[in-house]
């Protein structure tokens, strides 16, 4: 089982990345999980959603306290959550982000696991035209999970965005555009740093 | 055909509603059951359902919308929680003494205050008296089964009932999981025509429905609701053995897990279920003899059925997702012990409050849970009642 807990902010969509991710697990015929933690919602309070998602039936209906991937839709938040609490040692940590690869780093200076940069924002606006980082982030975190192809996905997603703009097609080319760039575009960050 | 789907519980509930295409549903909103009356109305605009569906000012008027439309012979159902099902508690007891089978989706949350909006059980267990049957269920799969069983339970000639179908809010309401769907067609034959003997708008036969009923009929008209509810017993059951068999998922008044050779178990109702069996299946690994029961059918209570599965166990975890503020523990740990006594004496039990507006409660607590009933085998005196998962 993969357990995937996301961090976003109220009006971010981070809570329906999640579901788009159950969604797009489904499709490959896993048993998922979608749900957000509720509370009294404002927008721009910290929000966490969560996923799993196995091969088996799930029955657990308890929040995610060890996850394997955390997604950090808000880079913002890393001063005042602790996004890292609890994550596997040989889990993946993918932030939203446009910082240097090692301002990023040092914000975890004890975390053993990988982390991932991704900057959907930038992707969102150049592909999309708007800030919607939730098309390139569940793009990435589908590559970090390894629960589908490259291919699969695609075709998984073009299928769900035909159906999804079927009055606006002229949006499905820049949400595939976005899901392309995104899936190149996830790279580890140590990696980079040591490139640089 | 069935079909394998992924929705919320409270989806759910709005397919099976879609499916039953009842008569009437009057709602008002309330989280975390609103879902359900929006889906519902969106049905209705979309011309996938002929409801006529009332958005009435109060869940008072909700269900005395469903009272008056149940008692002129059709189907009437609603959709609540919380303090919305606290404002419907005295209208509860006149569809349950008037004998009409109004259906309800109960979307589990905490009874104020403080003011919360996540899960627990204080608002169906303050309508525990009022004489509706209540099915508990532990996920978005057993919350569809249940809808689609709940209108033949209701409607059946010896039972003449009320039901809520429970589930936990937020917990299963908006989480999306895996589920299979019956297709339209076996799921509306599966629950059928109503065709009521008797109702208000039948002009060959007049009828009154909830006069006042003076000291001479009172108590013949309430023994009638005691004689109907226990009637439910058997009928629940043939319902959800036709269910099996059409549908090819069974159900009981329980569900009995890992019990065979149970030394120590815990027994609860709705979402913490699951959880708890993952807790019970990594016990077992280690040679721990856990089991778990998950309580289905809270109404009618089946007394002599937990006595009999709790045969053999030495300690008992009775877990309640309520506080009744007895000072002694919640309404499940009241009924269940009463069960027991006389019949399956000399289990040592823990009434255990868990999971209050919306607490997590997690496969780890489950172990203390486990461990503690170990211990009072081995005679660590056990606690009467002891909050779990709280600080302090």
């Amino acid at each position: 089982m993969i357990e995937i807990r996301w961090h976003g902010r109220g009006g971010q969509g981070a809570k329906t990345a999640a579901l788009l991710l159950a969604d797009a697990a489904f499709e490959t015929g896993l048993y998922v999980q979608g749900f957000p933690e509720y509370g009294p919602e404002r927008m721009g309070a910290p929000i966490t959603a969560y996923n799993r998602l196995s091969e088996s039936p799930i029955r657990v209906h308890s929040n995610i306290y060890d996850p394997d991937i955390v997604v950090v839709v808000d880079e913002t938040l890393l001063k005042s959550v602790d996004v890292a609490a609890g994550l596997k040692e040989t889990g993946k940590l993918l932030i939203n982000t446009n910082s240097e690869p090692e301002s990023v780093l040092k914000a975890f200076p004890g975390f053993k696991g990988s982390i991932y940069a991704i900057d959907a924002a930038d992707i969102s606006r150049r592909t999309i035209g708007r800030n919607l980082p939730n098309t390139p982030l569940l793009s990435a975190v589908v590559k970090l999970s390894g629960i589908m192809d490259e291919e699969s996905f695609f075709e998984n997603m073009k299928k769900a965005f035909r159906e999804k703009f079927s009055h606006k097609t002229e949006m499905i080319d820049g949400n595939m555009n976005a899901v392309r760039e995104a899936w190149a575009s996830v790279v580890p960050l140590n990696e980079v740093a040591a490139r640089n | 055909m069935s079909r394998k789907d992924r929705m919320s519980g409270n989806q759910a509930i709005a397919v099976a509603i879609r499916q039953i295409n009842p008569d009437v549903i009057a709602a008002f909103p309330i989280t975390p059951s609103t879902e359900i009356p929006q889906y519902v109305s969106a049905f209705k605009a979309d011309g996938l359902i002929d409801t006529e569906f009332i958005a009435v000012e109060s869940e008072h008027s909700a269900m005395s919308a469903c009272i008056g439309a149940s008692a002129a012979g059709v189907r009437a159902m609603t959709a609540t929680s919380s303090a919305g099902m606290a404002l419907m508690y005295e209208l509860l007891y006149v569809a349950a003494s008037d004998r009409l089978p109004i259906v309800m989706a109960a979307v589990n949350r905490a009874l104020t205050g403080p003011i919360n909006i996540n899960a627990d059980h204080s608002d169906s267990m303050g309508a525990k008296d009022s004489g509706w049957i209540q099915i508990y269920s532990e996920n978005a799969q057993e919350a569809y089964d249940n809808m689609l069983m709940a209108h033949r339970i209701a409607e059946h000639p010896d039972v003449l009932l009320p039901v809520m179908i429970c589930q936990d809010g937020f917990i299963t309401s908006h989480a999306i999981e895996n589920i299979v769907i019956e297709d339209d067609e076996s799921a509306r034959a599966f629950t059928g025509e109503y065709n009521p003997a008797k109702h208000l708008l039948n002009p060959k036969e007049s009828l009154g429905v909830g006069p006042y009923s003076v000291s001479a009929f009172y108590m013949e008209m309430k023994r009638s609701q005691f004689e109907a509810m226990n009637n439910a017993r058997k009928v629940i059951r043939d319902v959800s053995e036709d269910f099996a068999k059409r549908m090819g998922r069974s159900y009981g008044m329980f569900e009995a897990y890992r019990m065979e050779d149970a030394e120590t178990a815990v027994l609860l109702m709705g979402s913490s279920a699951g959880t708890g069996k993952d807790a019970v299946d990594a016990l077992r690994e280690k040679g721990v003899k856990a089991g778990l029961v998950k309580l289905r059918v809270f109404r009618p209570f089946p007394a002599e059925e937990l006595a009999t599965v709790f045969r053999g166990v030495k300690a008992l975890g009775i877990m309640d997702k309520c506080d009744g503020f007895s000072g002694n523990g919640g309404p499940l740990g009241a009924e269940v012990r009463a069960a027991l006594y006389g019949k399956s004496d000399g289990i040592k039990t823990c009434n255990y409050i868990f999971g209050l507006g919306g607490r997590d409660i997690k496969v780890e607590d489950f172990r203390v849970i486990f461990g503690e009933l170990k211990d009072g085998i081995d005679g660590k005196p056990l606690p009467d009642c002891r909050y779990i998962g709280v600080r302090g």
